[in-house]
């Protein structure tokens, strides 16, 4: 093992782990979660974000045909799946996905058919943003474990 | 907490349910379970909940969420207590105003958190409801 490598790597991890949080894409819900991670589930954290984003994908593009016609929009239904999604990502910690779900619902509650699209858009990008981080962040995990180390514990406070 | 300073209930034998119809949920609040011992099962809505204590299945817990497909949890809650069922029955929702949360509570729930499900919020709840074992 090239502890000098394993130490860069985990100094890397930590730096990157905390902007995540810093930049709002993640909230204490994810340390949550990390904490039920052990040697019986190593995957643990990796599966349930994975099981969230393709909750995210599948609510995302009910949401977008229930927008789809100006005169036929089922609210009840978009409503239904911005709760959805606000409830998996509260549950994770994905905190950007969550405030934009919290200002979708109001679009919803107006029945605001522009506003709901406009976050429809947000969403979606949030989602695929943080999928791209959640991935840099696993893959950095991997670099350290293949080095021989161990993943860090990380301080957001 | 440390993870070596989570009770650890498996000697309890205790036994729970997880109703939630949304897959992260499920998957979490599980291993909120299994961390702490607890032998525990999955459905998807109020229903199958229903269905599961038809077919002879007892718990000693239940965790409902509230808005779930088919029958949700404030119904679930009304029939299993109809039925006759004792198991702990609390509820674990995002959504609710005092209203709704009255309603659920009033159908037969022992204890009520707000989602998202944590260790502490699951140890509370088993504390309350008097499973809970010091460490």
């Amino acid at each position: 093992m090239n502890t000098i490598v394993v130490a860069q790597l985990q100094r890397q991890f930590q730096d990157y782990m905390v902007s995540l949080y810093q930049q709002g894409y993640l909230d204490n819900q994810f340390t949550e979660l990390r904490k039920l991670q052990d040697e019986g589930s190593p995957d643990f954290v990796a599966e349930v974000v994975s099981l969230f984003f393709d909750d995210c994908a599948k609510l995302i593009n009910d949401m977008s045909i229930s927008l789809e016609r100006p005169d036929h929009v089922d609210f009840k239904q978009v409503d239904s799946g911005v709760h959805q999604l606000k409830g998996s990502s509260s549950s994770v910690g994905a905190r950007r996905v969550k405030n934009v779900c919290i200002a979708f619902k109001e679009c919803c509650d107006v029945q605001n058919r522009e506003g709901c699209l406009r976050c429809l858009q947000q969403v979606d990008y949030e989602y695929k943003m943080l999928k791209t981080k959640l991935q840099d962040l696993f893959n950095l995990e991997q670099q350290i474990l293949q080095a021989g180390g161990t993943i860090p514990q990380v301080d957001i406070n | 907490m440390t993870r070596e300073e989570l009770p650890n209930l498996a000697e309890s034998k205790l036994t729970a349910l997880v109703v939630d119809d949304n897959f992260v949920n499920q998957s979490i609040h599980q291993k909120l379970l299994s961390r702490l011992g607890i032998q525990n099962d999955v459905v998807c809505n109020g229903k199958e909940a229903v269905d599961a204590h038809c077919s002879g299945r007892n718990y000693d817990l239940i965790l409902m969420d509230m808005d779930m497909p088919i029958m949700n949890g404030t119904q679930a809650t009304k029939r299993l207590r109809e039925m006759g069922i004792e198991s702990k029955i609390a509820g674990v929702t995002t959504r609710a105003n005092e209203g709704e949360k009255k309603e659920f509570m009033e159908a037969g729930l022992n204890d009520f958190q707000e989602k998202p499900l944590t260790i502490s919020k699951l140890l509370s709840i088993l504390h309350k409801l008097d499973f809970y074992v010091q460490t």
